[in-house]
């Protein structure tokens, strides 16, 4: 018994200083990012492939739920716990920049000159001076996702391409009962999900105007073009014949996903719950066009940068991590497990890419794309729901309803800048 | 230095080495945080950067918030409705379920059931329940008799006795449970005096039946407040896309906490709103207490 438990110490010290002997020759960092189970799988094909290259250095993942994202993040880099390269929401930077999380991407190793070359342009959000602070892998932009069942049987032969087209197209595709309630939308409408993304970037544009100016740091929709945009939009629920209705079916994703609206306008991150929906034919076609031809998207995405947290060797791996995972392989890897778009044109619009019948008017998107830069995007999205809601539910004339929602986004904007 | 110590000495060091665990425990768990949340109220922070000292800019913001007046309105709204209704059903219904034998015990564990459910899951059945035509169950029976759709969620006025329904649903059966324990307690020697005497059963009710239930009352009082006051699985769970809304109409002041902490990352506004629920809650529960203590 004795000898046995000997052996049993003996054996743990010979494996624990093995153990301390592999890790001195290699670097370990570590990569952090929210969960989602496809983003997870791509992330460990790129460690994968990148381990693979750089044998020297392992590269650990951890994962939270979203929830808790943030506030973990916040809480380990200080205290020396965190990660080397973390992910962040784009809208974020800002903080994590003031509150010296995170530091600048070597100069030397992405050139601020060639990253604008390489990169979509909205990406020039990350950068400041020569340097830019975080680079994403992929991007999101919005598109008009159709049923093909419902467009067969209504007679339609394809997907509209401009707004006037959106509206009739929509009021073929509205079915309701005897007594006038709908029971099938020809449009999902609802500023809670995308749609007010759709507004801001999309709409107010195209009437002519400019949701925002001075770096958005200014609002500038209540306007002309605004009021318009706002007119679009409510006609399509509140006109004499509403092709949509506000929380129909609950959620407009729910709505298309069960067959019961003809069109829905969404994300490029939806196509993967859509795939696997039984039943459900769908197609997916580029935002429509104002009369004049002109398009305008909107686009988010998420970045990773190097914390300041890593230091020495751990840095110097951490570049070569960031490096890799911003590179052209890592893009495609992306697109093909997470489904999310390629934040460079070199990969983005090659032929099969560009033209393919799901993500190509995703990525054609991108070209014409603006990316709103949010003080605290769920408290403007807020705004924007509450816009629509006094109108719908309190009867307010709509260029008033406009104005309050200019005003109270100014003054959520100025509080954040001001500090 | 221990053996020198008196008897009663000793006794209380003994006392304090036992009370040390829950003591501690409190301190860490319980002051620490309440004493932090206070200090926080008067700072700014976004959880991310340094802590600022803020003063009273906090408070003042709270005050000119009218948000947080519309807020405070609902959370008192769901107070007032929620405990008046929730106690005169459960006493009908404990009452009544006393005097049956016949199937007493599965009647019981009927009304006990919603209190053991999630509150989540609960909560999106019923949110489920008020949709509209073509999905929703009470739209879908009025339009089947032709009769014009109700909003229920999507309207500032109904949106928060929608949310408040299955919150006092779920609660019904634990006061129910103490309702009747109450009513077993009370001895059965005065209703046997009541009955020979001859009284109608309205004044065995008002005069014997109530007055001893006394305590029992104010307990389900103290405690339905103190849940309707702190509400937000139901509210949060219902209404999920717009929380608290449709226009605020349904957010209740924890809802109010959260989202400015959790979604703006304004910890300091977020924790004058905290004490400022806690100041209401103090003075509600003080003075429930204080009724406590006279009926003794």
């Amino acid at each position: 018994m004795k000898a046995y438990l000997k052996g049993l110490v003996l054996a743990g010290l010979t494996s624990s200083t093995a153990l301390l002997a592999s890790a001195a020759s290699a670097v370990e960092i570590e990569y952090w990012q929210y969960f989602f189970d496809a983003r997870v799988e791509a992330m460990e094909t790129l460690i994968a492939n990148f381990e693979a290259a750089n044998p020297d250095i392992t590269v650990t993942m951890t994962h939270f739920p979203y929830a808790d994202y943030r506030t973990k993040v916040a809480a380990a880099i200080p205290a020396g716990e965190g990660p080397d390269v973390v992910q962040l929401f784009y809208g974020w930077l800002n903080d994590y920049v003031e509150a010296e999380l995170i530091q600048p991407l070597p100069s030397d190793t992405f050139p601020a000159a060639q990253i604008d070359a390489e990169f979509f342009p909205m990406v020039q959000a990350m950068k400041d001076g020569e340097n830019y602070w975080a680079l994403p892998t992929a991007v999101r932009s919005l598109a008009l996702f159709y049923n093909e069942r419902l467009f067969e049987e209504a007679g339609i032969d394809g997907p509209p391409a401009t707004l006037d087209e959106l509206m009739e197209t929509a009021a073929a595709l509205t079915k309701t009962d005897a007594a006038g309630n709908i029971t099938q939308v020809g449009i999902t409408a609802g500023m809670t999900a995308q749609d007010h993304h759709w507004w801001r970037e999309g709409l107010v544009r195209q009437f002519g105007g400019e949701p925002y100016v001075d770096d958005y740091k200014t609002v500038n929709y209540n306007s002309d073009a605004g009021i318009a945009a706002l007119g679009f939009y409510t006609d399509m629920f509140l006109g004499d014949s509403p092709v949509s209705a506000i929380g129909f079916m609950d959620e407009p994703q729910a709505a298309f996903k069960a067959g019961r609206a003809g069109m829905h306008i969404d994300g490029s991150f939806r196509i993967g719950s859509l795939n696997g929906t039984r039943g459900l034919k769908w197609g997916v076609t580029e935002l429509p066009a104002n009369a004049d031809g002109n398009r305008s998207n909107y686009s988010s995405y998420w970045v990773n940068a190097i914390t300041t947290k890593a230091e020495g060797e751990k840095y110097d791996a951490a570049v070569k991590f960031m490096e890799y995972i911003t590179s052209d392989e890592a893009m495609q890897i992306w697109l093909d497990t997470v489904g999310e778009l390629p934040a460079k044109p070199s990969v983005g619009m090659t032929d099969a890419n560009a033209n393919d019948e799901i993500f190509g008017p995703f990525i054609r998107g991108l070209a014409y794309a603006n990316t709103t830069k949010f003080a605290n995007e769920s408290g403007q999205r807020q705004l924007m729901v509450e816009m629509v809601e006094r109108i719908q539910l309190e009867g307010m004339d709509p260029a008033e309803s406009l104005a309050i929602a200019a005003e109270a986004e100014q003054a959520l904007l100025d509080e954040y800048y001001a500090e | 230095m221990y053996r020198n110590l008196t008897i009663r000495q000793k006794q209380i060091v003994w006392a304090w080495a036992f009370l040390a665990v829950p003591v501690i425990f409190y301190a860490v768990i319980r002051f620490y945080p309440t004493g932090n949340a206070i200090l926080i109220s008067f700072q700014n922070w976004n959880l991310l950067g340094d802590r600022t000292w803020a003063g009273l800019e906090n408070y003042a913001k709270l005050w000119n918030d009218p948000v947080f007046w519309r807020v405070f309105k609902n959370t008192f709204v769901y107070l007032l409705l929620g405990t008046p209704i929730s106690l005169v059903l459960s006493f009908i219904i404990a009452y009544h379920l006393d005097k049956l034998r016949f199937m007493h015990g599965f009647l019981r564990v009927l009304y006990f059931l919603p209190f053991m459910t999630s509150a989540v899951a609960m909560a999106w059945v019923w949110r489920w329940f008020y949709q509209d035509v073509p999905i929703g169950l009470f739209n879908n029976i009025l339009a089947s008799f032709g009769i014009p759709q109700i909003k229920f969620l999507q309207s500032t006025t109904n949106a928060l006795p929608a949310v408040l329904a299955p919150a006092v649903w779920a609660g019904l059966g634990f006061q129910v449970i103490i309702f009747m324990a109450g009513l077993r307690a009370i001895p059965a020697s005065y209703y046997e005096a009541a009955k020979i005497d001859g009284v109608g059963w309205f004044t065995v009710l008002t005069q014997i039946t109530l007055p001893l239930l006394r305590p029992t009352i104010v307990f389900i009082v103290v405690f339905s407040s103190i849940g309707f006051l702190r509400i937000f699985d139901h509210v949060f769970n219902m209404t999920t896309n717009n929380p608290g809304g449709p226009l605020n109409a349904t957010k209740p002041l924890v809802l109010m906490i959260y989202d400015t902490a959790f979604n703006g990352f304004d910890m300091g506004y977020a924790a004058a709103q905290t004490v400022v629920l806690f100041t209401i809650l103090l003075i509600v529960s003080l003075i429930q207490l204080r009724l406590l203590r006279s009926t003794e």
